[in-house]
């Protein structure tokens, strides 16, 4: 007992130094892993109350932008309104408000990044909603040029972003376009931390046929992402040979977002638990 | 609390803010920063217990970890280099427990100084890096990162410190 009071005294320095470095080692590791409860991310009310002032003060400097490009949403959403009138003008027989009041799918949350890294292997953002206003874990986050990535940790007030630009992300996604024998062509996005432009399309089968600037679609295969949001582009086939991995340019400038939408899928729990039923 | 407390505490938040809100955010060639914040650990005052510079080092890692996301790594590193320092302080300057007391950076010469905090820095640096990487792939990365901002780091220690010694 005394020799072990004794060794106690003599390493207090190297024990205490062995503590602390176990706890960084946890909380690492801890923030690797999925589906965990996360203390120390950016998603909390000082970090995140902090990046909302700064925030507040440095939306100042790029307004213009901010307008342009909300102009243009504007002018695409026009043109949405404008297409589905057409089409209900020419189908007015079918019943197609019942879809619309009783079974909407998805709701769509705005909110403003107060947070944005790129330059990680494993890049998070921070965006200013959380519980009350109905965000919670693994939802879409979009915006009007597409995909960025999908919430993890979520705080009252804040939530955090798992980026596309992150090593653990995978997004399930197709072309957009049918092939010559009418087949859409499914696979998986991920990236390999080398090019914050570009990402990596994996599992395509190999008789697909693509070619260069195709424009790559989520599946709506997932519970989280709603079919057809756009993700960019084919710039590159050189390494479908060998290892069967196209190279894919986002459309989204990483470094320079602002504006959002999350996507609440109302359906989820429901496809969640019919698909955990199909894997027992 | 004293005189030299309270300016240690500016210090820890003012750097803790600096690297969350402005440093973070240099991103020179979009992957470079300055990790100032560890200058911290250079400039607390040499004492016999070690107990504060070890739980100070973790918890200003810790809360840099908090603003960037990174889970622990800032906090390892940091602790990891407050743990360390007295080691490369005896080595370095050739000086015992019993120069405490009178112990001061702005008194040693230049070289010594330079080649402490060098040590220090790019032991943190490393360490920081592969954390961040959290994988054996890209490993040219974690060098070549830890390189670029660890002489980014020194060169804006270095001025920083010129100017806040001129009074």
């Amino acid at each position: 007992m005394q020799q072990l009071i004794y060794f106690i005294q003599k390493f207090k320095y190297v024990l205490f130094f062995l503590l602390l470095q176990l706890i960084s080692l946890f909380l690492i590791i801890n923030n690797h892993s999925f589906h965990r409860s996360k203390f120390i991310s950016s998603a909390n009310s000082i970090s995140g109350g902090i990046y909302k002032n700064r925030k507040s003060v440095t939306d100042y400097l790029n307004l213009t932008e901010q307008n342009k490009a909300l102009v243009k949403e504007n002018t695409y959403l026009r043109n949405a309104i404008a297409l589905l009138k057409s089409k209900l003008d020419t189908t007015a027989n079918h019943l197609v408000l019942d879809t619309i009041e009783y079974n909407q799918q998805y709701q769509y949350i705005d909110g403003i990044i107060t947070k944005n890294e790129y330059h990680k292997a494993y890049n998070y953002l921070t965006i200013n909603r959380g519980q009350k206003d109905s965000v919670s874990s693994e939802m879409a986050v979009i915006n009007h040029k597409g995909v960025i990535g999908v919430t993890d940790a979520v705080s009252n007030s804040y939530a955090r972003v798992r980026s596309i630009l992150n090593r653990n992300n995978e997004l399930n996604v197709r072309l957009k376009n049918k092939d010559i024998t009418g087949n859409y062509y499914y696979g998986s996005v991920s990236w390999d931390t080398k090019d914050i432009q570009i990402v990596q399309l994996s599992d395509i089968p190999r008789q697909a046929t693509v070619s260069l600037n195709d424009t790559i679609v989520t599946s709506g295969r997932s519970a989280i992402f709603p079919e057809g949001i756009p993700v960019g582009s084919i710039i590159n086939v050189d390494q479908r040979e060998n290892n069967n991995i196209i190279q894919i340019k986002l459309f989204n400038d990483m470094k320079s977002l602002r504006d959002i939408h999350v996507i609440n899928n109302f359906h989820k729990n429901e496809i969640q638990n019919i698909e955990k039923v199909a894997n027992e | 609390m004293s005189r030299r407390g309270f300016y240690l505490l500016f210090v820890f938040i003012g750097l803790i803010l600096l690297q969350a809100l402005v440093l973070n955010n240099v991103l020179l060639f979009d992957r470079i920063n300055p990790y100032l914040y560890i200058a911290f650990i250079f400039i607390y005052p040499f004492k016999k217990n070690r107990f504060p510079i070890i739980s100070l080092g973790f918890l200003l890692g810790l809360f840099v970890d908090l603003f960037s996301d990174s889970g622990g790594a800032h906090a390892f590193a940091t602790t990891t280099i407050a743990f360390l320092r007295p080691y490369f302080f005896r080595t370095v300057f050739q000086k015992t427990e019993l120069d405490y007391e009178f112990f001061s950076l702005k008194q040693e010469s230049f070289g010594k100084v330079f080649n402490f905090i060098v040590i220090l820095t790019f032991i943190h640096h490393f360490l920081l890096f592969s954390l961040l990487n959290f994988s054996f792939h890209n490993f040219f990365y974690v060098i070549s990162n830890t390189i670029l901002s660890g002489i980014f780091t020194l060169i804006v220690y270095f001025l920083g410190s010129f100017i806040v010694s001129r009074k």
